[in-house]
Order: structure tokens, then sequence, then C-alpha cells
């Protein structure tokens, strides 16, 4: 554990992950506060997966410094797991597994003890309303439940961090809107959230947003900061402009 | 050690659930064992046969009557001397030739033995055989119906085989076709079920816990150790009971050695899903890495001593081939591990390269 890294729940310095010779995220400088809700926001392929995957020990980084829960990425990549819960972008249950099964499962890969699995699984169950689907297959609910049991079963284990890598792509406003309050309901209990999205309206929910282009942070700061620095009423606005420079102008200057 | 427990049970959910796949598993090996007996054993019927009868009487004629009647023998010539056997035997007319010694009748009313030839066209090992199963069982039939007492044999049936005089290939498809079972459960099914988690997404999360690689790895595998384990049972009892296929060795050592086999057939399965991504590659890999070598370069079905020598050396590297012939031991010849040791060692060399090779590939996949 680094001194400095002590007090951040991420802090990376110069991350970068290079495949051959395309660099996918190019130095990337940031922190992430406890408790925080942090966005991290890009286009497709702007490499915020990438970014996640390093910061997830799924990938080691080609150079720069990461800290993840105090544990540096490269050394105690066995300490960070325990310490993280993790959301990809495809869907981490299994279909053919009840909903019961499911949260057995990771409770017991992550080394839970029988009492804390049945009094969290009873918990899960009640607050997500799935009491009466809990001894059906995963892979006959509707994806927004799914995503909702996923990202229950990523905190199952109670981690300090957890990593939403586009954790509502698909799914209609309502059920956005609801999986936004679990990761509040998260946030207010102590767990830092980082969360990937393209979603401009979710970027508004986030405490602290970064905007990726073509592997580089380009913004970083709240929502309000952003919209007033780039002179923008919206996220959508902001976005563009870093974006898609060109198209903005078009529209018009930003008053 | 609980983390373990749970990914086991939750493999064992998968297998059980997806029932369409369980069925075939649990059936194949069985169907196959019966369709492969009752195709490579072709049916005895309507068998050619030449008696050779140098002193006629009453007793050869019986015989001979005997055959005839039952059925299965067609007597198509009957001579005093055998001058004519060989261009028989060549021409394809005569399958199997009844010899008897001169003086048949006599020595058998005087209570000494009394030798019968039986020679069999054996070109096809499986067929020739059950012809002469049959002309014992006409002939023991005979005893008893004399009212010999059980023991003493009166009858002394000589059987030789022409064309092929060992009878190698005796029963010979049960090891081929267990080495072909266990390369569809272990190699093909692990190599699809740990590329669906790769598909699925389920495979980041796994990684993403505090699980260990090897955990995950044991955890996917070992319930298909044990369904290659009930499958080779399976097989080797519908061998048994249909097809009375023999069991000179030892049991114990024929199952170890299937277990060391399996466990080689999960780690090429493994080496495969490390190696590809999408189901649909796994299973081509598997089908042209595992099946068809095991079908063609195993001497299962095409002996592999007649083969083209490049042939015969890439066979060396096809596990099936090392398997094949300790099972061949083991069931048929009834040898035990002094006799088997090199090919036991080959099948472990093979289990530790591959599992080397599959976990370096694995990390590979985590970088």
């Amino acid at each position: 554990m680094t001194s400095h890294a002590a007090d951040s729940a991420i802090r990376t310095n110069g991350l970068t992950r290079v495949f051959g010779t395309f660099t996918a995220v190019d130095h990337v400088t940031f922190d992430v506060r406890p408790g925080e809700v942090f966005g991290f926001l890009g286009a497709n392929g702007a490499g915020k997966t990438t970014a996640i995957r390093m910061l997830t020990g799924l990938l080691t980084p080609s150079s720069g410094e990461a800290w993840v829960a105090g544990h540096d990425v490269y050394r105690e990549s066995e300490a960070i797991k325990r310490d993280i819960g993790y959301m990809s972008q495809r869907f981490s249950l299994y279909d053919d597994l009840t909903v019961r099964e499911n949260i057995r499962l990771y409770g017991g890969i992550y080394d839970l003890s029988r009492d804390q699995i049945r009094d969290r699984t009873e918990r899960i169950l009640t607050r997500l309303g799935l009491s009466h689907t809990a001894h059906d297959a995963v892979g006959a609910l509707p994806l927004g439940w799914k995503q909702k049991l996923a990202f229950s079963v990523a905190l199952l284990h109670e981690p300090r961090i957890v990593f939403l890598d586009e954790p509502t792509s698909g799914v209609d406003p309502i059920t956005r809107r609801q999986f936004w309050e679990l990761i509040y309901e998260a946030a207010h209990a102590g767990t830092t959230v980082l969360v990937t999205t393209h979603y401009m309206d979710e970027a508004e929910y986030c405490d602290r947003v970064s905007i990726m282009v073509s592997g580089r942070i380009e913004a970083l700061g709240s929502p309000a900061e952003l919209k007033k620095n780039a002179g923008a009423s919206s996220m959508d606005e902001v976005f563009v402009q870093l974006v898609r420079p060109e198209l903005a102008a078009a529209k018009g200057p930003a008053t | 050690m609980k983390a373990l427990f749970g990914l086991l049970r939750k493999e064992t959910y998968h297998i059980l659930r997806d029932r369409r796949t369980l069925f075939v598993l649990i059936f194949m090996p069985i169907v196959q064992v019966i369709l492969f007996g009752f195709s490579i054993r072709t049916d005895v019927r309507d068998v050619r046969m030449v008696v050779i009868d140098p002193t006629p009487d009453a007793t050869t004629l019986e015989i001979r009557d005997r055959f005839a009647a039952g059925g299965i023998f067609r007597v198509i010539s009957v001579a005093r001397n055998a001058r004519s056997l060989e261009h028989l035997f060549g021409t394809d007319s005569a399958q199997v030739a009844l010899v008897f010694e001169p003086g048949f009748g006599e020595h058998l009313a005087a209570g000494d033995p009394a030798q019968l030839l039986v020679i069999t066209d054996a070109t096809e090992p499986n067929t020739g055989s059950s012809r002469q199963m049959y002309v014992n069982a006409v002939i023991q039939q005979y005893e008893s119906d004399r009212g010999t007492p059980p023991g003493s044999v009166r009858i002394t049936p000589q059987v030789r085989s022409r064309f092929n005089p060992t009878r190698e290939s005796t029963n010979l498809f049960v090891p081929g076709l267990m080495a072909m079972v266990l390369n569809i459960i272990a190699a093909l099914m692990t190599a699809l079920s740990l590329t669906r988690e790769k598909e699925t997404g389920t495979m980041e999360a796994l990684l993403v816990s505090p699980l260990r690689p090897w955990q995950i790895i044991v955890g996917k595998v070992t319930p298909y150790l044990g369904i290659g384990f009930v499958s080779v049972l399976a097989v080797l009892m519908v061998a048994k009971l249909v097809f009375q296929v023999p069991m000179q060795g030892s049991l114990v050592l024929l199952l170890a050695e299937g277990t060391l086999f399996i466990l080689v057939a999960l780690s090429l399965g493994i080496l495969i899903s490390a190696r590809t991504s999408s189901q649909r590659v796994a299973l081509l890999a598997a089908m042209m890495g595992t099946m068809l070598p095991t079908q063609m370069l195993s001497g299962f079905i095409f002996p592999l001593e007649s083969m083209p020598r490049p042939l015969q050396w890439i066979s060396i590297v096809v596990p099936a081939r090392w398997f094949v012939f300790i099972a061949r031991g083991i069931m048929l010849k009834g040898v035990g591990l002094v006799y088997l040791w090199r090919e036991t060692l080959v099948l472990g060399a093979m289990t530790l390269v591959l599992l080397v090779a599959s976990a370096r590939s694995f990390k590979v996949r985590l970088q």
C-alpha cells in the first residue's frame, strides 16, 4: 500500500494499455474518492472497458500506475479481487440456474458463510421483489430484472468498490431509473461505484464524470462543472463538443 | 474449498438441466456399442460349408445332417479328401470346412478322442469367429444329445483360421469405442462448456472473483470426469451383456487406464477452449483434433499395421492409439501393467504436456 493511494478508492497515474500498435488507453490519470459515484463516459471504443479490465485485474497495464482499494494492480491483484465487485457488459449470471442458485454460487465463490448467504439472499429477493420467482431459471426473467439481480450479486460480498460496465444498455428508461436507485443505495452504504455508460442522462446522476476520447480523458469533474466550463446546457452537448468538435461547431457556438 | 464445491454443484446443475445433451451423453455410448457391435459382427447365416469325410459312416452322416438341418450352414460339397479345399476357399465358394479324421466314427464308438478339424475363412475376423462359434455349438449339441458326460470331450474340434490366423481383431471395437465416447464427453463437452462461459461473459465474472484459474478449471471439468467414468462402465457392461466381449485382465486396471485417458481428453478439451473463443470453433476443433484421429488412426477400425508409414508416425501422437492398445491388452489378452507400462507412461506424459500447455494458454488469455 502506498501512502498517497490510501485515501482514494481508485487512483491511476499515466495508466496505459497498448494492443500491438493501437493504444487503447493512453496515459490516463484520475482519482475516485471513497463512496463516490464516478461516471466513465465515452463513445464506443474509447477505451472505457479496457481501463476497467485493467483495474479489475483482467488485463495487465502496459505502463503507468494504478491502485484499487489501496492495492497495487501489478503486485496485489489477488487482494484487489476480494475488495471489488464487477458487473460486465455481458450479463454475468447463469441462465440455467435459478435466482437462488446464482446467488448461492457467488456467495460460495466469495467465501460467505451459510448464514450470510441465506440472509443476503432474502434481502436481495425482497428488495428486488423477486421472491415469487426465486426458483425460476434466471434465463426466464426480463432483461431489466436480470441486470438488477446481476448488480445485487456483484454487491453480495459487500465489496468496497463495484465496477459496472454499461450496466443499463438495452433496458427501458423506467428500469434504468430503478437501476440507478440501486446504485445510489449502494453509494449511501459506502460502496464506491465506477460506472461506464453512454447515456448522457445517466451522467447527470454521477457525482463526477470523466469523458474518454480515443483512450484519453478529455474532461473530468462534476456534471455541473463540466457544463459550466463548456458553456453547455446539458451533458449531451458537453459530450458532443468533446467527441465531435466539428459537429458542435456546425450547430453554432454555444453561449 | 467451499468455493470449489459451489462451482462443482453449479456445473452439475448445468449438465443435469440440459436434458437433451445429458440424454445424448448417456445413451450415445450404449447405442454406439450396439450399432458397432451389430454392424461389425455381420450376421452368420447361409454359411457355405465343405465337408471332408474320408470314412463316412452313421456318425459322420448324422453330424453332417445336423449341420445341414440347422439353417445356418449350407453344405455345398462333400469330398473324401482335402484336395479341392484350397481352390474352394480361394474362390470364396467355401467359408467353413469340416474335416473328419479317418475312422472318426470308430474312434468315437471306442471311446477314444475323435478329431474334427474346423477351418474358417477369417478374412473378416469377427464373422470368422462367429462361424466357428456356431460350428462348436452344433457339435456340443450333438455331444450332449449322445449323453456324453460333461467334461469328457470326445470330439476335439481343432479350429484353424485361414488368412488371418491370429484372429487379432476379435472384439476389437470395444476399446476403440470407449476412446471415441470419452473423446466426445471429455474433450468435446469440456471445450464447449468452457467456451460457453466465455461467450456468455460469465467467465469474466469468475476470473474477477478470488477463484484461482486452477479452481475454475477443476470445477468445470470434474463433473465430466464423472460422466466419462460412468460411460466407460456402460460401454463395458453392454459389451459384456450383448456381445460377450471377454474381460481377461483386471477390471480395476482397465478403469484406472480409462481414467488416465479421460484426463488426457479433458486436458485436450481445456487446451482447445483456451485457444478458441466461440463454441462453434471449439466444436470444429474438437471434431478435427480428437474425433477424426481417434476413428482413423487409433487402430480402432483400420489396423495400424497395414497403414502407410507416414500415417503410422502421425498415429504416435494420437492418445487413443495408446489407450486402444492398452485396453485391448487388458480385455483380450489379460496382460497387466508389466506389459503396458510404456503405453501408460506415454498417456501420462501426454496429460502432463497438454495440462501445462493449456494452463499457459489460459494465463495468456488473462493478460
